[in-house]
């Protein structure tokens, strides 16, 4: 039901004063699905997604929605395709729920125009697909942190864009929250076809949630593809430099990624060389 | 364009409740605002040591010569209730503007330097070259624009950090208000009421020359404010909310910077940096209408509110004339008080 956009990039470049954090990548996103970008800490996950949404100016190259460049497009005409929810947003004190949930609407209006029927709809519907509905006149500051990022949430489905960028919606959320907010944005993306790219850290939930998974590497683009395609332990080594054993998620079926430290590790049944030598046990509170 | 969900009417209802409920609570107390600055103003020239009704004020207003009264009036209290109400209105607009912009209730432009900017370099052409009132003003805007100029370098590190701005803010204030003090001693013709003008703001011998420039500058910038008052508030989101919802952050701040602290200059150059009105109009505001509109036109009524009912009060209230700007510095001194205490306990924004 609705238009589908490509949103890509080509040979695009990123960095902050002299450091280069990406380098000449070129990516596709799919339209009208779900895509996870992971990688490890300060690997320009976010500076990706910046740019992506027009936030940071490419070094050189380009990123290019529907055959024009994000750049050069209008702020606003933009941000009525395109909607990004930063990691972490500020709410004016005492604001309430549904005046937060009515500033999505910005790119819509005009100046000095009034807020209009069209609008209410559009608050109402995010406000529904959130179900966020009965704290429309609570304050934001005094929600839950699963609660606040739903609003959060609906702010940015007010915004009525078809790709909506979210940069690791899940942080500071409880596990079950974590899942609440991942099925909310699936809705989204079943239901209404939004095209959805966001940056998890959780690699499982990643590999679940995921159409498709994009891993970066310092530097740039390690794999992009179907999670079983990229989750792998080669992935996992040159992501993080960490040992892993990717099984089959019994409950989905998607790669589930077992870390293998130092401790709490059987030897390997397979036989092969395990990359750790098990040593008397530590005090556990020594894992790292 | 994605059609919006089927929407269960119960939800609509909500929302469509919820904000004429709000817009009716907004504009009931904008009007309330509006009525008491009206009945403020009005008292200003009615009341004094002579009392004159309302009959002959209109009459002096519209201009026809009404004995006593078209002196004390059209020449003493008109005038000085003009520059009070738009004094205000600037003072209380342009301090909200850069407090939202800022995301902090401390960064008024009175808190961090830009009016003692303004007010030093009134007081050098006043009292030291003996300017007019148009270089007066040109040299206040040069200056409050220099100081924000200033404050915003120095506090530049990978974008503005509220707290160092504040800090640095309150270092240039206090630097500048002592070179205000300097010039005030050093002139020839020392004279206390334009001493406590500079230094505290006052509207005492406010003559027409003063008020114009302020009531064009009201005209023209408070206007260019307004414009920007809904990307202002997408502002208070974050920049980077901000510019997801369409909003082109930079070039908001400059337009907003240039016309609140133009707008301040103006007022400070005709009354003085009177205390406390832009950092107290603001949080006014917020508390009377919420935080879910624009703060921009609650903030001017409530600054103009402020400096009419305080110089009422420090006129006639007390034995001694006191100038506007001691009665509005007893009442923000205690809330400055109150919000770095409170600030230093968790961070606040408005």
């Amino acid at each position: 039901m609705t238009a589908s956009h490509s949103l890509a990039t080509e040979d695009l470049t990123l960095g902050y004063g002299d450091r280069a954090v990406i380098e000449n990548l070129d990516l596709e996103l799919a339209a009208g699905r779900i895509t996870v970008i992971v990688g490890a800490n300060a690997c320009g996950k976010s500076t990706l997604l910046r740019s992506m949404s027009r936030l940071l100016a490419p070094r050189s190259g380009r990123v290019v929605l529907d055959g024009k460049e994000v750049h050069r497009t209008p702020a606003k005409q933009l941000a009525c395709t395109l909607g990004l929810l930063p990691q972490s947003p500020v709410s004016p004190e005492g604001i309430t729920v549904l005046d937060l949930v009515g500033r999505g609407r910005h790119p819509h209006q005009r100046a000095f125009s009034r807020w209009t029927a069209r609008d209410d709809l559009a608050v109402a519907a995010a406000l529904e697909a959130t179900r966020t509905a009965d704290l429309a006149d609570r304050a934001v500051d005094e929600l839950s942190g699963g609660q606040r990022q739903r609003v959060w949430i609906a702010m940015a489905l007010a915004q009525q864009t078809d790709l909506l960028l979210l940069d690791e919606p899940t942080t500071f959320l409880d596990i079950s929250h974590q899942v609440e907010v991942l099925d909310l944005l699936t809705d989204l993306n079943r239901d209404r076809g939004t095209t959805i790219v966001m940056v998890l850290h959780d690699l499982n939930l990643a590999a679940r949630y995921a159409d498709r998974l994009i891993a970066l590497a310092s530097g740039g683009l390690h794999a992009a593809g179907t999670p079983e395609e990229v989750m792998t332990e080669d992935t996992v080594r040159a992501l993080y430099g960490m040992e892993s054993q990717v099984i089959e998620d019994p409950l989905s079926g998607k790669p589930l990624v077992l870390p293998i430290g130092r401790h709490h590790s059987r030897p390997p049944s397979t036989g092969t060389q395990a990359p750790w030598t098990p040593t008397a046990p530590l005090p556990s509170g020594t894992v790292r | 364009m994605s059609a919006p969900a089927v929407t269960g009417s119960s939800t609509l209802r909500t929302v469509t409740r919820g904000r004429v409920r709000r817009s009716r609570r907004r504009r009931l107390i904008l009007l309330t605002l509006l009525l008491l600055v009206v009945a403020a103003f009005v008292t200003s020239l009615m009341a004094g040591h002579t009392f004159y009704p309302a009959r002959d004020v209109l009459r002096v207003i519209t201009g026809e010569e009404v004995p006593g009264a078209s002196f004390t009036v059209g020449r003493l209290r008109l005038p000085r209730a003009v520059l009070a109400l738009t004094a205000g209105l600037s003072f209380g607009m342009a301090g909200v503007t850069f407090q939202t912009m800022l995301r902090n209730p401390l960064a008024s432009p009175d808190v961090i330097g830009i009016s003692s900017g303004a007010s030093a370099a009134a007081a050098i052409a006043i009292v030291t070259l003996s300017l007019g009132e148009t270089s007066v003003s040109a040299l206040a805007i040069a200056a409050a624009l220099g100081v924000a100029l200033l404050v915003y370098t120095l506090a530049f590190r990978d974008g503005v950090a509220g707290t160092r701005l504040i800090l640095i803010g309150i270092g240039i204030s206090a630097l500048l208000d002592s070179v205000t003090s300097y010039v005030l001693s050093q002139a020839a013709e020392w004279d206390l009421q334009e001493a406590m003008r500079w230094l505290t703001g006052s509207l005492n011998g406010t003559t027409w020359d003063q008020t114009v420039p302020t009531v064009l500058a009201v005209l023209v910038l408070g206007p260019v404010l307004l414009s920007q008052a809904r990307n202002l508030t997408a502002l208070q989101l974050g920049d980077d909310t901000a510019s997801a919802l369409g909003v082109r952050v930079e070039r908001t701040r400059i337009v907003v910077i240039v016309a609140a602290v133009a707008l301040i200059a103006f007022a400070t150059a005709a009354a003085g940096p009177i205390a406390f009105v832009a950092f107290l109009s603001g949080p006014i505001a917020a508390r009377l209408t919420g935080t879910g509109g624009s703060l921009l036109i609650p903030s001017a009524l409530v600054g103009s509110l402020l400096v009419l009912a305080a110089d009422f009060t420090g006129q006639y209230a007390f034995d001694t004339r006191y100038p506007v700007g001691v009665v509005t510095g007893v009442l923000g001194a205690p809330y400055l008080v109150y919000l770095i205490v409170r600030t230093n306990r968790a961070g606040g924004s408005l």
